[in-house]
């Protein structure tokens, strides 16, 4: 790990105001994934600024209904909170459904909608990599592939987003609230909040330098059966080969978003008018414009299937 | 023709090399980088209370809570397996919750209370997690054993306080520590000697369900 300074700030403006002021900060949290790149030399601030002391660690009610969640409520106690298990289940399952429960108990709300990608080739600092050193190349692309991205792709990127949360959150349309080192707030809608790789792939966010996430909102209850379905190489503690968020209505309407596909939580809405058609419709909206591997192919059939249980389930 | 010929480099060649490199690799230095460079790492002050001991030290940032504990105030009950939050062998309580302590700053947890395996119980005075662990041979080479003991002694409490998993069925239950239930909570505890039915076995008697009864 290389050496860097470290401060502990008190409010959110602080924080922020201390990360833009200091080249190289980066804000730590939980920590469970920068402390990971940082052994690796992945990630090399030179400044981190503790924001585990911002009293942002409350989960309250909203005037419209809904639940303004702070950033750094742990994935353990947003999990559990009884408003979030009854009206919000979708995200409790998705909570859940990721990483262990060590794990749990430290990653923030903020700090799981930044992980960054587990690609191989990402982590394997001997490989050409453009999201850790733009312009190198990209390894996984004729490299092993098997459980990267097939729609949202660039020339440049296959990288999958690995969160589950971030897909319930998708499914939700929730909000993310920032505030910056001028102390402006401003809210960023979570569908604009990540990025497709493009020709830049190390940029994943529409955050600005030193922009500090200060909570996650969740616009009113949406009623109806909330599924949270993830396919996966173990049973427990693993990342998702696919996995699929659903909010279904009685009237046969719904909302689904899908992880392990893309660079972002994948939500096609074009795609939630076909639920009444079936699976093999829905799927093949999702992935209108997908460009497979031989080795990544098997998720188009495993998107269909997926969806096909997702749908028997919300039957049940 | 001999190895030497093939590879005329010294050791100290390599080394040299090797830094270049990864000077390189991280492209110009920042002036705090340089700043830094030249002078000792920083360091912050940083007061745990471990196993309900007060312990303070100046730290070099760096210090993972894992390593402060180990290498720093002798706790070496505590493993260190992968260092990298994948194996759970360096499982240990922070203010009640179980966590990485590989993946934490030490810094991070100034002034929280951290209980280690040495805090649970003595050889004299077993916890009954660890005594339940050693009547069912819930181990075989036991390096993972302080991090399976502490991660299944606070995973019960997380039990009692109501946090679903994954494996329950309905999310508004009362959740019951059922073989299902316990394999789901440990799986961030790796046991590469496969001791795991055992380990449910321990984590069963002390959840008062029995040991190898039915769920």
């Amino acid at each position: 790990m290389r050496a860097f300074t470290y401060e502990r700030a008190t409010t959110p403006a602080e924080a922020a105001a201390a990360a833009a002021r200091t080249p190289g900060a980066k804000f730590i949290a939980g920590g469970t994934n920068l402390l990971d790149l940082m052994k690796l030399q992945i990630e090399t601030p030179a400044h981190l600024v503790d924001v585990n002391r911002l009293g942002l660690d409350r989960i309250e009610a909203t005037p419209d209904g809904g639940l303004r969640i702070g950033a750094l409520v742990r994935n353990t106690d947003l999990a559990a909170d009884a408003r979030v298990r009854r009206d919000y289940a979708v995200l409790s399952r998705a909570l859940l459904a990721g990483a262990s429960g060590q794990l749990r108990n430290r990653a923030t709300t903020a700090g799981n909608l930044l992980q960054r990608t587990r690609c191989p080739y990402f982590y394997d600092t001997t490989k050409p990599c453009n999201k850790r050193e733009p312009g190198a190349g990209c390894s996984a692309i004729g490299g092993f592939n098997r459980n990267l991205a097939i729609v949202g792709t660039s020339e440049h990127c296959i990288a999958t987003h690995p969160s589950d949360m971030a897909v319930a959150m998708r499914v939700l349309d929730a909000q993310v609230e920032t505030v910056n080192a001028d102390g402006a707030a401003r809210v960023i809608p979570i569908a604009d909040f990540h990025t497709l790789p493009g020709a830049t792939p190390h940029v994943e966010t529409t955050l600005a330098t030193g922009e500090l996430i200060t909570a996650v909102t969740l616009p009113r209850p949406l009623g109806g059966t909330h599924v949270y379905r993830k396919v996966r190489d173990r049973a427990s503690y693993a990342f998702a080969l696919v996995s699929v968020a659903a909010v279904l209505q009685p009237d046969g309407s719904g909302r689904l978003a899908f992880g392990g596909l893309a660079h972002k939580p994948w939500r096609v809405e074009a795609a939630e008018q076909r639920i009444g058609q079936g699976p093999r419709a829905v799927a093949g909206a999702v992935l209108d414009g997908a460009r497979t591997t031989p080795q990544n192919a098997f998720k188009t059939l495993l998107v269909e299937r997926t969806l096909d249980a997702v749908f028997t389930s919300a039957r049940a | 023709m001999d190895r030497q010929e093939l590879f005329p480099v010294s050791r100290r060649g390599v080394l040299a090399a090797g830094v270049a490199t990864a000077t390189l690799a991280g492209g110009p230095l920042s002036a705090q980088e340089a700043a830094m460079a030249e002078g000792p790492p920083p360091t912050s002050p940083v007061t745990l209370k471990v196993n309900g001991k007060t312990h303070r030290l100046d730290l070099d940032n760096r210090t993972t809570l894992l390593d402060a504990l180990r290498e720093h105030w002798k706790l070496t009950g505590t493993k260190k397996g992968c260092d990298h939050g994948q194996c759970g062998a360096c499982t240990v309580i922070v203010d009640g919750r179980r966590i990485n302590s590989c993946l934490s700053l030490a810094a991070m947890h100034d002034g929280d209370e951290i209980t280690t395996i040495e805090g649970l119980g003595t050889p004299d005075r077993l916890h009954p997690m660890q005594a339940a662990f050693v009547r069912h041979d819930g181990y075989q080479c036991g390096y993972c054993t302080p991090g399976q003991i502490c991660s299944a002694v606070a995973m019960l409490g997380e039990i009692k306080a109501g946090i679903p998993s994954h494996v329950s069925a309905s999310l508004e239950a009362t959740p019951q520590p059922t073989v299902d239930e316990l394999r789901e909570r440990m799986s961030g505890n790796i046991c590469r000697c496969g001791a795991y039915s055992n380990i449910i076995d321990a984590i069963r008697e002390v959840a008062g369900q029995g040991a190898g009864g039915k769920a």
